[in-house]
């Protein structure tokens, strides 16, 4: 028989669906069960929200927030300028333009440093494919501004992050 | 001088001035206390920045809402588009003048005065389904049909409860009614209608859930499949309104249930002389009549924050196949037992 059975059979045992009780289909009891619960939490009162700007939460161990440009122990950026943050990016918001650097250690330096903070999506790719461990996220979230213009962070505010 | 103040015109009008700005004063303390109640609980805090502990919150919305841009659709019925949200209100607000407030006073008082209630808050669907209509909105068309669907379904079921009731009392007068449910002493809290007609009290309940449009049978606005129903295109005061109106309603059907159901003005513990009233009896019986009010605008509330809505289909399915008949029933039951004194069943007032 090439007919499924469980298309006409009601009673397959796998398909049952349990006929609610007279007690359920009433509503009463359900619904008394309902407001008893409601009632509990109205009474408890004990909130999972807080006031926000006078409350805060502290962000989880690896938050994504703003970024911060590294420097070594002599004060320098650790940036070598080599563009592979800005190539790993998927919003290609890292602008980078490079200059000769006046140190014997590395060839390269940022002149120019900007992330468009309102293209990044704060994936934090960067941090991973930055091979200095120059950039990294912070957890500061609220990062409010007026204008767009202030949220293109050019190197100095990313390193006085 | 003196015959001024004791003209009946001027005395209406006092009466009339004062219980409706009484209703129009409680309507923003309800708007507060909903959403407080909802916030708690969900387990939030809810609105406490405006005022102390946020009571000044309503205000703030209704300051909000009046510089919002009044703004008519293309394509709407501007006149009848007007006339919608105001005949939402006048309806709400009109019916609350025959329900009793206190012993011997409400705003107006008619032999029938049940019989206008019902008949003067049937009308509050044409300002529901004249907002869907007018709006030139298939969401707003749809939210109006719904409206008019479901508030014409659930009055056939409120008006059978009623009628039992009205046995009982053997008046349509809700003066007499609520005296019909006065009874001395603990046991006499048995003389409400709560106790002597319980289907009846269930059936009004659930049916004036939905002739409020409250959830769990908020269909007509059922933000998730019709943006906002009726109201969707509505703004600014129009808006506000509409707002008012739903809420002025919830407020007459919890009174007319407190008046039907709970006894009205009266508790069983306190004796009150009604041949010749006292200033304190009357103020008492206001008390205690605001109070049972509250507890019902609480669990108006209580329940909207439990519930989730209804499927239209199990709407309909409640209101024809489920409580017409049972109002039904009651009534017959109701009748034979008056006609054949079954006083074990229905204790008679007679």
């Amino acid at each position: 028989m090439a007919h499924d059975a469980r298309d006409h059979d009601d009673s397959h045992p796998g398909e049952e669906h349990p006929k609610p009780s007279l007690a359920e289909r009433t509503f009463f009891l359900p619904v008394a069960k309902g407001l008893g619960n409601t009632l509990r939490h109205l009474l408890k009162r004990e909130p999972n929200t807080i006031h926000y700007p006078e409350e805060r939460r502290a962000p989880y161990p690896g938050y994504r927030g703003e970024h911060r440009l590294k420097r070594d122990e002599l004060g320098r950026e650790k940036c070598v300028a080599c563009f592979l943050c800005s190539t790993a990016c998927p919003a290609h918001c890292i602008e980078i333009v490079a200059e000769e650097a006046p140190w014997s250690d590395r060839e390269k330096r940022p002149r120019i440093f900007n992330i468009d903070m309102l293209r990044c999506i704060y994936c934090g790719m960067c941090e991973e494919a930055c091979p200095c461990d120059a950039i990294e996220l912070t957890p500061v979230f609220n990062i409010p501004s007026r204008t767009r213009e202030e949220k293109i962070y050019d190197k100095e505010r990313l390193l006085s992050n | 001088m003196m015959e001024f103040f004791q003209n009946a015109y001027f005395i209406a009008a006092i009466k009339a001035i004062l219980i409706f700005a009484a209703v129009l004063q409680i309507v923003p303390a309800l708007v507060y206390f909903e959403r407080r109640i909802a916030a708690w609980i969900q387990d939030r805090i809810g609105p406490n920045r405006v005022g102390p502990v946020g009571v000044l919150q309503p205000l703030a919305d209704v300051i909000k809402l009046a510089f919002k841009e009044d703004i008519t659709p293309h394509g709407a019925d501007r006149w009848i588009y007007t006339l919608a949200p105001m005949l939402v209100y006048a309806p709400a607000i009109l019916a609350f003048t025959v329900i009793p407030v206190g012993m011997g006073l409400e705003v107006a008082r008619f032999d029938v005065g049940i019989i206008f209630l019902l008949t003067i808050s049937g009308f509050g669907v044409y300002g529901l389904a004249f907002g869907g209509w007018a709006s030139n909105n298939k969401y707003s068309l749809i939210g109006g049909l719904r409206a008019s669907a479901q508030m014409i379904s659930y009055e056939v079921a409120l008006g059978l409860a009623v009628v039992a009731v009205l046995m009982r009392a053997e008046s349509v007068d809700l003066q007499r009614i609520i005296v019909g449910q006065w009874g001395a002493g603990t046991e006499g809290i048995l003389q409400w209608n709560l106790f002597q007609q319980p289907l009846a009290a269930m059936i009004f309940l659930v049916a004036s859930f939905a002739e409020t449009n409250r959830l769990p049978f908020d269909l007509p606005e059922c933000e998730a499949e019709l943006v906002g129903g009726y109201h969707t295109e509505y703004s600014s005061l129009k808006f506000a309104t509409f707002f008012l109106g739903e809420y002025v309603a919830m407020l007459t059907m919890s009174a007319l249930m407190v008046t039907l159901f709970l006894g009205g003005w009266h508790l069983p513990w306190i004796e009150f002389n009604t041949t010749d009233p006292s200033t304190w009896g009357v103020m008492l019986s206001v008390l205690i009549f605001s109070g049972k009010l509250s507890l019902l605008l609480f669990f108006f509330i209580w329940v909207r924050w439990t519930l989730p809505r209804f499927r239209y289909d199990q709407l309909m399915h409640l209101g024809w196949k489920v409580l017409i008949p049972l109002s039904l029933a009651n009534l017959g039951l109701t009748a034979l037992a008056g006609v054949l004194e079954w006083s074990w069943l229905i204790p008679l007032p007679w």
